[in-house]
């Protein structure tokens, strides 16, 4: 590079610097980014109140008193009124430090959020614990069947259950006595599949779940666990 | 756990249904789950304020004072709510923590005085929310900060009052340490200081060029070399100074090796070295180069000023400190030159006649330019050269400035944290005196009770009841408790003129004491001493106080007055005692302070141990077997014999 190098740098730098100090000055305005800014100041105006009290009893075998504790509750970690699918995993994360609780989060999101609109909202969770804690036993079952059911179709294929009990298997974490096997949960599958599957067809209907399930005493006798939750 | 989780506790256990097909074992059963109120309404009422909140809200967190069964002691069932005697502002944070899970820090209110609500509370300090932590914290450190220096100050500075038995070195050490304890220390502190300036100008004027007078070599030659043997003197005293308070120095130091590496000492070997080595140095033209060089090292006793000065030592701290700074600024700076160097020269390169000849040689030009001196000695002709001077000028002073401010406010911290600790330290005095004032008043209260004869139960009720106060129940209660206190160690309480006058009396009257331990053998004084019970009338006699401070000796011939006194009871007490020789421990005390009076106050009567003897080997004999059995505090006292003893 000669002396006339050297000059084109220093003019280039030159150039470089007023095009700095120009755009400190907003002069240059097509250049930058558009609204970057605006969307910090977007208010999170989404919220959603639930229906009246006096529905969601109806809709519900909670009393008055029960709903109210639960809407504070409710209210306090979500004041939205919705629970999206990240704060739900967080949420559930938290009870199963030593796993990873995602997966499983995510199948019971689905299960809770009825109408599929990716927040749960104050009477899904309620409508949701209310078949958990008063239902009857085949309302339970059902309840059941559409958490393992993952797209829904009715039926529940061998990979679809795999996934489920896979996730279960994950929330235990990696300590775990005996050792955690590879295969422990395909085994698991076989067996269930076994015992569920009356017409060997490779899928689980709702009513051989149901059938199966209804006379398998362990079952039944645990059903009864968790109904003083609340 | 977050107040989020419990509430979501149900709903995870609910959700559990869903491994219940999946379960190849039977589940456990639930815990029992008491019959639950259902949610109600708490009313929590701190100092009048009333604060509702539902239970479940404290239920959170139960490992609190208010989530768990603890604010059950606190529950008024008249009332039927929750009543806490604390400060009703700083209850409303704690609750908010409930109701939201972030504590939050008051800013208003005294970091202290948020502390023991937490402690009260059953808070941990760590729950404080993220937003509040950062000024939590520092608060918390300027307190810590600012009591640590407190409480060293108030070690350090008791300066006048250095135990009796400290050595020389001792002595030394801290006369060397702080100038304004005696006047010695501050004579010396002045002398070395002037020899310093003394030392300093000489170097100086060394230097300067003197025209002689008018003769010889019209060429100026420099003082030094005009006056040699006049500065050498003066090089000499002054080293001489410099090595003895060095050597002193040394001496006295507490930890010798501490002191060899501390930077002051260093300080004072290189001050002092040059001049010997050049002592030693034989003058030849070879060496006497290096020996022109050790005489730069003499300018390091301007260095021995910062032990005179303050300030000084606060820039060298500061410095020390803003290290890290500091090391920045050079960095930045070393690469600013080196680039701005490079393209200087190669802009240059062209031009004949340059001065920009390399690299290095365009340093000088960019540091001159950078620090915006611009001696003009380099200067730039081409137009790209002269551009990305400016540029380099420009930018120099930015990197310049960018570190400065932080060693600014640095120093300025240090130093008025420096001349707050010295109010504080002044303020601190007062402030002590004050306290002290009011301690005694109350202590002086009692003393005056006593003195009066007031806790006299029987006896002489009306004079006394014309002397003494009336007092409040807490007074008289508080009187009691001093008095239960006396009792049980066989103290008493007295004011410090008396105690320091026993004191006093102890070191300088050794003979007696020593001969009436012998007339008691087998008791050691210890234990003589610790058996001592006030009788209420000799209370006066006995001063074996708890409080230290200085005697009159005016008070010494108030004992003796009393000693005499007490000489007429003593035949009653005698025969009392003959009589019963277990009696109350009352009665035994008196013998026993007694004896204690001349252990401890061998005031009076030099006689007193000279009447002693004749009688000690009768009386100690038996004195023995008693006292054998008054080893331990609270025991039925010496027999009437060691009460001779001491009552003569």
């Amino acid at each position: 590079m000669g002396i006339q190098g050297m000059e084109l740098c220093a003019m280039a730098v030159v150039v470089l610097l007023f095009i700095a100090v120009l755009k400190q000055f907003g002069i240059l305005e097509p250049m930058s980014m558009e609204d970057s800014s605006d969307s910090e100041l977007e208010l999170s105006t989404v919220r959603h109140q639930p229906e009246g009290l006096d529905q969601l009893q109806a809709q519900t075998k909670f009393t008055k008193k029960e709903l109210q504790s639960l809407y504070r509750g409710f209210k306090n970690e979500c004041p939205t009124g919705l629970v999206d699918e990240d704060t739900f995993k967080l949420i559930y994360s938290q009870f199963f430090p030593q796993g990873d609780s995602t997966t499983y989060a995510h199948f019971l999101f689905n299960a809770f959020d009825a109408d599929r609109n990716g927040a749960i909202r104050f009477e899904d969770f309620v409508v949701g614990l209310s078949i958990l804690l008063r239902g009857t036993v085949h309302e339970k079952l059902k309840w059941a069947f559409n958490l393992y059911d993952i797209n829904k179709d009715g039926y529940i294929t061998k990979e679809e259950m795999l996934a489920i009990v896979k996730s279960i298997y994950d929330m235990m974490g990696r300590h775990t006595y005996p050792i955690l096997r590879e295969d422990a949960p395909l085994e698991h599958v076989e067996r269930f599949f076994q015992k569920m599957d009356r017409n060997q067809d490779g899928v689980v209907t709702i009513d051989e779940f149901l059938e199966t399930c209804q006379k398998d005493e362990n079952i039944m006798s645990s059903m009864q666990l968790f109904e003083n939750v609340i | 756990m977050a107040a989020g989780v419990a509430t979501w506790l149900p709903f995870a256990r609910a959700a559990a249904v869903g491994w219940l097909p999946l379960a190849q074992q039977p589940l456990p059963p639930a815990p029992g789950v008491k019959a639950s109120r259902g949610d109600e309404v708490l009313v929590v009422n701190v100092s009048g304020r009333r604060f509702e909140t539902w239970k479940n809200t404290l239920d959170r967190y139960p490992d609190t004072l208010l989530g768990s069964s603890e604010k059950e002691f606190f529950y008024d069932a008249d009332s039927g709510e929750y009543f806490f005697d604390r400060d009703p502002d700083m209850f409303r944070h704690v609750l908010n923590f409930y109701r939201t899970g972030r504590l939050h820090c008051p800013r208003q209110e005294c970091i202290q005085a948020f502390d023991e609500e937490l402690a009260f509370y059953g808070l941990v300090p760590e729950l404080v929310g993220d937003c509040c932590l950062e000024e939590y914290r520092d608060r918390k450190k300027e307190n810590a900060e600012r009591l640590a220096e407190d409480e060293e100050a108030e070690q350090a500075g008791d300066g006048p009052s250095l135990p009796a038995g400290s050595s020389l070195r001792q002595q030394l050490w801290r006369a060397f340490e702080n100038p304004h304890t005696s006047t010695a220390a501050l004579v010396f502190y002045y002398v070395t200081g002037f020899f310093i300036a003394v030392s300093v100008i000489a170097n100086v004027v060394e230097t300067i060029p003197c025209r002689g007078p008018a003769r010889r070599s019209p060429r100026e030659e420099p003082c030094g070399e005009r006056f040699p043997l006049a500065f050498f003197c003066m090089d000499t005293a002054c080293v001489l100074i410099f090595t003895g308070e060095y050597l002193l120095r040394l001496f006295a130091a507490p930890s010798r090796c501490r002191f060899l590496r501390s930077v002051m000492s260093l300080i004072d070997v290189v001050a002092i070295l040059p001049y010997y080595i050049g002592l030693l140095v034989p003058k030849n033209e070879d060496v006497s180069g290096a020996f022109v060089t050790l005489r730069v090292f003499r300018v390091f006793r301007i260095f021995k000023f910062s032990r005179h000065s303050q300030g000084l030592r606060i820039l060298g701290y500061t410095l020390k400190s803003c290290a890290s700074e500091l090391g920045f600024l050079l960095f930045s700076l070393t690469m600013a030159i080196i680039i701005f160097a490079t393209v200087m020269f190669y802009a240059e390169k062209g031009t004949n006649k340059t001065n920009f000849t390399s690299i290095p040689a365009a340093f000088w030009y960019t540091i001159v330019t950078m620090t915006t001196l611009g001696y003009g000695d380099m200067v730039p002709s081409t137009i790209a050269g002269k551009i990305f001077g400016s540029i380099c000028s420009l930018s120099g002073v930015l990197v310049i400035a960018l570190p400065v401010p932080v060693i600014v406010s640095n120093f300025s911290r240090i130093y008025h944290q420096n001349q707050r600790a010295d109010k504080r330290r002044a303020q601190q005095k007062v402030r002590l005196a004050r306290i002290r004032l009011a301690k005694s008043g109350t202590t002086n209260a009692f003393l005056q009770y006593k003195q009066n004869g007031g806790l006299e139960d029987s006896s002489s009720g009306e004079e006394q009841a014309l002397c003494v106060r009336s007092r409040s129940a807490f007074e008289r209660q508080h009187h009691h408790l001093l008095r239960c206190l006396e009792k049980t160690t066989c103290h008493e309480f007295t004011d410090e003129l008396t105690f320091s006058e026993a004191l006093g009396a102890v070191s300088l009257g050794g003979r007696t004491s020593r001969s009436t331990s012998v007339s008691s053998q087998p008791v050691g004084p210890g234990s003589l001493l610790s058996s001592c019970c006030p009788r209420r009338a000799k209370r006066r006699a006995i001063r074996l106080a708890n409080s230290t401070a200085s005697v009159s000796r005016g008070s010494m011939q108030e004992l003796d007055t009393l000693a005499g006194l007490q000489r007429s009871p003593a035949p009653q007490s005698r025969s009392s005692l003959n009589a019963k020789p277990h009696d109350s421990l009352d009665l035994n005390c008196d013998s026993r302070d007694f004896v204690a009076a001349i252990i401890s106050i061998p005031t009076p009567p030099a006689n007193t141990p000279d009447e002693s003897q004749p009688s000690s080997p009768g009386g100690g004999g038996s004195g023995a077997s008693s006292t054998l059995k008054n080893s331990s505090l609270g025991t039925p006292c010496l027999l009437p014999e060691t009460v001779k003893i001491s009552s003569l």
